[in-house]
C-alpha cells in the first residue's frame, strides 16, 4: 500500500552563522565553523537537508574552578591550572568550538591574557563568557573584544539588563554575540529585536535560550526551543537565529552529576550515572533544535558526538 | 479526526423526534461533539452512521495496555506532535531485556523488579520485561512469575512463544513479532491468546500493510516496530508514523516499540525514544545509573505543560538546619523550588526553606498574581509551625518581592523581615557574606 509520507514545506529558515576567522578572513582560526541554516525541524531528512551540524563546545575556564564536581577536576587534571593547555585538551578531546570562562577574580590583564593565550594554543573558534556580573563582564570583555579585533569570538552573555556595552565593542570589532534569555518564546524575540535595533549584522548573534538540566526543568528549555524554532521555521525573522545551550553547566551543578557520597542507591554509579546526566540533557536538546552544546566531560562529548555523526546521515 | 456538531448533525436522522430528551437533532449533535453524551441515547441512528461516529471518535492513536496480574502499561492515545501542543499521555513502558536461557534469571528479574528510585517525592520503577525465547518459554516464564508481577514482552518465533503464552494465560503479553514471513501464524497466536502483537517492517508502507492483514484477522492491540538501525532513522521513521496517525491513517494508528538494547548507545537511543513518539522502550539490562535519568527524561517530557509540577508547599529542611539557621522563603512552582533548594543545598550551608503555596506560579509571576503576598506568606510561616523550629525569628525574601517586606513585617510581629537576592544563584554568597 503506497503511503504518501506527509512533508512539511516551510516559509522561513534559520540563518547560517559563522564562528571564528581564518587568516584568510582576517583572525588567526585553523577553521571558522558555520552551525544554523536549517530549512526545516532537526534532522527529518526526508524532508531537507542538514546544512550544518551541531556543534560541541567545551567549557574551560580562566582560573581553576575548585566548585566543579570532583569528576571534571579528575579528568581534566592539572591542565585545569592553564588555560591554555585546558584548551588543547579540550580540542583532543572533540571540540568543534572552546567556550572560556572568565572569573571575577579575573583583571582585565589576566583576562586579555588568557583569551590570548586560548588563541594561541588552539586553532579552535572561540567563544568568551565574561563572570556574569554587569559591570565586570562589560570591564572584561570590551578589551578583550578590541585585542582580538577580525577573530569573530562570540562574546557573552548578553541579557536584557546587560547587553548594549558588549554588543557595541562585538559590532566595532567584528565579534559576534550570544543573547540569552530565560525560558520564554517572547523574551527571546525581545532581547534580538533589541540587539538587532542598535545595528547588530543578524548572521552575528546566536540565542541562547537558557535550558534545565534532566530533572530540573528541561522540559521548559526543550518546549522553548521547539517553538522557537517552529516559528523561525514559520517565518518570524527575530526567532531565525542559531540556538546555542549549556547543558554541561546545567547538568553539572546538579547533586546528580555533582557527588557520590550520601546520594541514593537507587542513583546507581556515580561516574556514569553523571555522564548520562550531562550526555542525555545535551541530546535531548540537540533534537529540539541546539546548534550549539556547551559540555565538560570529555566523556559525554565523546558520546554526543558519535550520536550527532548518527543523527545528520540521512 | 473528530467531526464538528454539525458533521454528526449530517449523520443524524434529522427528525427532531426528542426521544434522546434534547429538541432538536442538531442540539443532540452538539453535545456529542462535547463528549457530554452517548450516541447510544438515539434509537433511530443507522448502523452506517454508528459506524463513521465511532470511527471519527476513535483516538488517532489505539491505547495499546498490557496486563499482568493486577498491573497494566499502557501506550498510544497520544493526540500531538509537540509537547506544546497540547500534552503527551502515557508514558512509554520502560521494559528490561532478559533471556529465557539465563541461569539467573529469576534473581536478575527479582533485582530490576524491586528497583524503586525518588523524583521530586513520586517513586518510579521500571514496567516489565521483554523476554528471549532462547530456551523453553513456558520454564522460563514461570520462573519470572516467582520474581514479578509486571506485564511482559515475549520474543520469539511462532512455536517458541506458544508454551510460553500458555504459562501466562489470563494476561495480555505483548508478542514479538509479526513480519511478513509469519504475520498469519503469530496473528493466529496472538487472538488465541489475546495477546497484544508488535508488527515488524522497514517502511511505513509495509507496516500498514501488515497491520491490515493482521486486523482483519480479528486482533487489534497491535505496535509498530519501524525496525530502525540509527538514530537518524529512528527520528525519521518515528515522526513518519505520528504524523500519519494524527492524520487519521488508521493502519499505522498504534504505538511504537524502541529497541535502544540494540543501539550503538544504548541511552541516548532511549532518550530519543521518550522524546520522539515510542510508546514501548527496551533496554539491555538493568542498570540504574541510566534507568534513573530515562526514567526522570520520561516524567519532564510527559509532564503537561499546562500543569506543571509543584512541589508541596510546606517548610523543607536542606542540609540539617540548626534552630539558629536562616528562614528562607520562595514559592511552590517547581523550578523556583529547585532552583533555590539546589542552590542552597550546592553550598553546604544549612537553612529552612518555607514554600509557600502560590498555585504552582514563580515568585515574580505569583506576586503580581496576588498569589505570593505578605498575608500568604504569614499564613505560611504560621501555618508551617516556624517559630517552633527556629531560634531565631528571622525570614528572607526574594529579592523580586522586596516591596513587601514592610507589609510581611505588619503581618508577623516579632519577626525580622531580610531581603534577600533576586536569583537563587546569588543565595550562596547572599547567606555566606550578609547573614554572618
Amino acid at each position: 500500500m503506497p503511503i504518501d509520507i506527509p512533508k512539511d514545506k516551510w516559509p522561513g529558515s534559520i540563518r547560517a552563522i559563522t564562528i571564528g576567522a581564518t587568516s584568510a578572513e582576517g583572525g588567526t582560526r585553523a577553521k571558522s565553523i558555520t552551525v544554523g541554516g536549517q530549512t526545516t525541524l532537526p534532522y527529518l531528512h526526508f524532508e531537507a537537508p542538514t546544512p550544518n551540524q551541531p556543534v560541541i563546545a567545551i567549557e574551560i575556564k580562566s582560573r581553576k574552578p575548585e566548585d566543579w564536581s570532583p569528576l571534571l577536576l579528575e579528568t581534566w587534571g592539572e591542565a585545569m591550572n592553564d588555560s591554555a593547555q585546558w584548551a588543547k585538551k579540550a580540542e583532543e578531546a572533540g571540540a568543534g568550538l572552546l567556550v572560556l570562562a572568565l572569573t571575577v577574580e579575573d583583571s582585565v590583564e589576566d583576562a586579555v591574557k588568557a583569551v590570548k593565550s586560548v588563541l594561541a594554543a588552539s586553532g579552535l573558534p572561540l567563544i568568551v563568557w565574561g563572570p556574569g556580573q554587569a559591570e565586570k563582564d562589560n570591564e572584561l570583555l570590551v578589551p578583550i573584544a578590541e585585542a582580538t579585533k577580525g577573530e569573530k569570538l562570540v562574546l557573552g552573555i548578553c541579557e536584557d539588563k546587560n547587553y548594549r556595552t558588549i554588543v557595541a565593542t562585538a559590532m566595532a570589532n567584528g565579534h559576534l554575540v550570544q543573547a540569552r534569555t530565560p525560558m520564554d518564546v517572547n523574551l527571546s524575540k525581545q532581547l534580538n529585536i533589541l540587539i538587532s535595533d542598535m545595528g547588530m549584522p543578524k548572521d552575528r548573534i546566536l540565542m541562547d535560550p537558557t535550558t534545565g538540566a534532566l530533572g530540573y526543568g528541561i522540559e521548559y528549555g526543550y518546549s522553548v526551543m521547539e517553538r522557537l524554532r517552529l516559528a523561525a521555521l514559520q517565518g518570524d525573522a527575530m526567532t531565525q537565529f542559531p540556538m546555542i545551550v549549556t547543558p554541561g553547566f546545567e547538568a553539572w551543578k546538579t547533586k546528580e552529576s555533582k557527588v557520590g557520597e550520601g546520594v541514593p542507591e537507587s542513583w546507581g554509579d556515580w561516574k556514569a550515572r553523571a555522564i548520562n546526566w550531562e550526555t542525555l540533557t545535551a541530546m535531548a536538546l540537540i533534537e529540539s533544535g541546539a546548534d550549539v552544546v556547551v559540555l565538560r566531560h570529555p566523556e559525554s562529548v565523546k558520546r554526543v558526538k558519535d550520536a550527532i555523526g548518527e543523527l545528520v546521515i540521512a | 479526526m473528530a467531526l464538528s456538531g454539525i458533521q454528526i448533525y449530517k449523520l443524524l436522522p434529522q427528525t427532531n423526534c426528542k426521544e434522546c430528551s434534547f429538541p432538536t437533532c442538531l442540539a443532540f449533535a452538539m453535545k456529542l461533539a462535547a463528549k457530554q453524551v452517548e450516541l447510544g441515547a438515539c434509537p433511530y441512528v443507522s448502523d452506517e452512521s454508528k459506524k463513521q461516529l465511532a470511527e471519527s471518535a476513535a483516538p488517532p492513536i489505539r491505547l495499546v495496555a498490557l496486563k499482568s496480574n493486577g498491573t497494566e502499561v499502557k501506550a498510544g492515545n497520544e493526540v500531538c506532535l509537540f509537547r506544546h501542543e497540547k500534552t503527551f499521555y502515557n508514558k512509554p513502558g520502560l521494559f528490561i531485556r532478559v533471556k529465557a536461557s539465563d541461569p539467573d534469571l529469576a534473581q536478575k528479574v527479582a533485582t530490576a523488579d524491586a528497583y524503586k528510585v525518588n523524583y521530586v517525592g513520586m517513586d518510579f520503577s521500571i514496567d516489565g520485561f521483554a523476554v528471549l525465547a532462547d530456551a523453553d518459554l513456558g520454564t522460563a516464564i514461570k520462573t519470572i512469575r516467582t520474581a514479578t508481577k509486571r506485564p511482559l514482552i515475549l520474543m520469539g518465533d511462532p512455536a517458541s512463544l506458544q508454551p510460553g503464552l500458555l504459562a501466562c494465560s489470563g494476561e495480555t503479553p505483548l508478542l514479538y513479532a509479526a513480519d511478513a514471513s509469519n504475520a498469519d501464524a503469530m496473528a493466529d497466536l496472538a487472538k488465541t491468546h489475546k495477546a497484544a502483537l508488535i508488527v515488524k517492517a522497514d517502511s511505513p508502507d509495509a507496516l500498514a500493510e501488515l497491520t491490515q492483514k493482521i486486523q482483519a484477522k480479528g486482533v487489534e492491540d497491535l505496535v509498530l516496530d519501524a525496525s530502525a538501525t540509527s538514530l537518524s532513522a529512528a527520528l525519521t521513521r518515528n515522526t513518519q508514523l505520528r504524523r500519519l496517525a494524527l492524520k487519521n491513517m488508521r493502519a499505522l494508528g498504534y504505538p511504537i516499540i524502541a529497541f535502544p538494547c540494540d543501539a550503538k548507545d544504548e541511552g541516548i537511543a532511549a532518550a530519543q525514544a521518550i522524546a520522539k513518539y515510542a510508546g514501548f522502550v527496551v533496554l539491555s539490562e538493568f542498570k540504574p545509573e541510566l534507568l534513573y535519568p530515562l526514567l526522570v527524561l520520561r516524567e519532564n517530557i510527559y509532564t503537561d505543560p499546562q500543569k506543571p509540577i509543584q512541589v508541596q508547599p510546606g517548610i523543607y529542611e536542606i542540609n540539617a538546619p540548626k534552630p539558629e539557621s536562616p528562614v528562607l522563603v520562595t514559592t511552590n512552582f517547581s523550578i523556583t523550588y529547585f532552583a533555590v533548594a539546589n542552590e542552597v543545598e550546592g553550598s553546604g550551608l544549612p537553612a529552612w526553606l518555607v514554600v509557600t503555596d502560590a498555585e504552582g506560579m514563580s515568585v515574580l509571576t505569583a506576586w503580581a498574581a496576588g498569589k505570593f503576598d505578605a498575608e500568604r506568606i504569614a499564613k505560611a510561616i504560621k501555618g508551617f509551625n516556624v517559630a517552633d523550629k527556629v531560634s531565631k525569628k528571622r525570614i528572607i525574601l526574594p529579592g523580586h518581592v522586596a516591596v513587601l517586606s514592610g507589609e510581611v513585617e505588619e503581618e508577623l510581629p516579632g519577626w525580622e523581615v531580610r531581603v534577600g537576592p533576586r536569583e537563587a544563584v546569588d543565595l550562596p554568597a547572599f547567606m555566606k557574606q550578609v547573614l554572618n
